[in-house]
């Protein structure tokens, strides 16, 4: 059975906001060593047993699994729960290598095909050891997830201003969206280089899934736009946030995607940030009194 | 003379301007003497377009401006700024 995990492990709207505008969430040494060095011996020693696609995630990695303690760790609980509801359907895993002194990286490409749905899987990529940015950790393009592709069509693109080349400890946890833009780099050094995957679909509509306690009247109210008051770190300035490698007209469009995600979301369809979709959706019917 | 070979870089821009700035971009080098791959560089080698053009740069493809298609007016998809340049290097 899934265990529904306490609030305080859950995601906050602003955490969520983020996840909306930039795709991705990053927990940088959440998993604690003992699990980081007992999947590194499983992936080692090719045990990692991977489970039918469409089995309840609570049916998955039963003990003794250290990916399932990884998995079963009330923080990770938290963060899937927030997201994909408390019993998501598992999708498929992998174990991403990337071999020593390699030539070159894998292309940028997105994952699956292309998915048009506002509802969303995700997929956790899990760092079980180091990675300095010799191994060639995944690299993620924040903001990419609306974009509409299909898988390595956009293998051109070597590389994108604002690009995040994941460096991290051992333990990192990057949560993104499916449709985030990726790829595993060049491993320069002289060791092998891993990333866990494994992706989840939802099982329950994604609406207010994460601890709503801050998610106030105040949060949607209208703001003062384009004169340099507007808040800095609500909601809505995430929301509205550019990605430094959006162009100047598809980037405003990001934000329209971004609020009817929020909307989609929160199942507030009045909700706005500075005003971008209000203008929109304003097509007033009312005649007018004649003088 | 020796022989020529063609180096490419592809440049996409904040705009359909030429000299507005270099937001993603890919080089492949015909002479064999540099190999690019994703995720080698974070810095754009260039600021702009017009940048490209003063090191030596020659564009052989400008982007076409093509109106949305109807439906799709709030769809994103590929960077559609995309300049392809070249320049021609003796082996």
């Amino acid at each position: 059975m899934p265990t529904v995990v306490d609030k305080q492990y859950l995601l906050n709207s602003k955490q969520m906001a983020s996840f909306v505008a930039k795709g991705y969430l990053r927990f940088d040494d959440l998993i604690p060593d003992t699990i980081n060095q007992a999947v590194m011996r499983d992936i080692d020693a090719g045990i990692v047993k991977s489970n039918p696609a469409g089995m309840p995630l609570s049916q998955c990695y039963p003990p003794p699994s250290a990916v399932g303690e990884m998995l079963r760790m009330p923080q990770v609980q938290g963060i899937i729960q927030s997201l994909v509801g408390a019993d998501p359907l598992f999708d498929h895993q992998a174990v991403h290598v990337r071999e020593p002194n390699e030539d070159s990286a894998q292309n940028l490409h997105g994952d699956s095909t292309i998915d048009i749905r506002m509802h969303f899987d995700i997929q956790l990529m899990y760092f079980p050891h180091d990675v300095s940015r010799e191994m060639g950790g995944t690299l993620i393009v924040p903001g990419s997830h609306f974009r509409r592709i299909n898988e390595s069509e956009i293998a051109r693109y070597q590389n994108i201003v604002g690009q995040i080349q994941t460096v991290c400890n051992a333990g990192t946890l990057l949560i993104v969206h499916h449709g985030i833009w990726h790829c595993g780099r060049q491993n320069k050094s002289n060791q092998r280089r891993y990333m866990f995957k494994v992706r989840l679909n939802p099982a329950v509509r994604q609406l207010r899934l994460w601890n709503t306690d801050d998610l106030t009247e105040d949060a949607k109210k209208q703001q003062v736009i384009f004169g340099g008051s507007a808040k800095t770190d609500d909601v809505q300035s995430i929301l509205t946030k550019q990605e430094p490698w959006f162009e100047w007209g598809d980037g405003r469009l990001e934000i329209l995607n971004r609020i009817k995600l929020w909307r989609f979301l929160t199942g507030d369809n009045n909700f706005d940030a500075h005003y971008w979709l209000t203008r929109l959706e304003n097509m007033p019917e009312v005649m007018e009194a004649a003088g | 003379m020796g022989q020529l070979r063609q180096k490419i870089l592809v440049l996409y821009l904040a705009s359909s301007a030429l000299d507005d700035a270099v937001r993603a971009w890919a080089v492949y080098d015909g002479t064999g003497k540099e190999a690019h791959t994703t995720g080698d560089s974070d810095t754009p080698p260039y600021k702009t377009g017009l940048d490209a053009l003063k090191d030596g740069w020659r564009v052989i493809q400008f982007p076409q401006l093509i109106p949305p298609y109807p439906g799709l007016e709030f769809t994103t998809s590929f960077q559609k700024n995309e300049f392809i340049l070249e320049k021609l290097e003796e082996i």
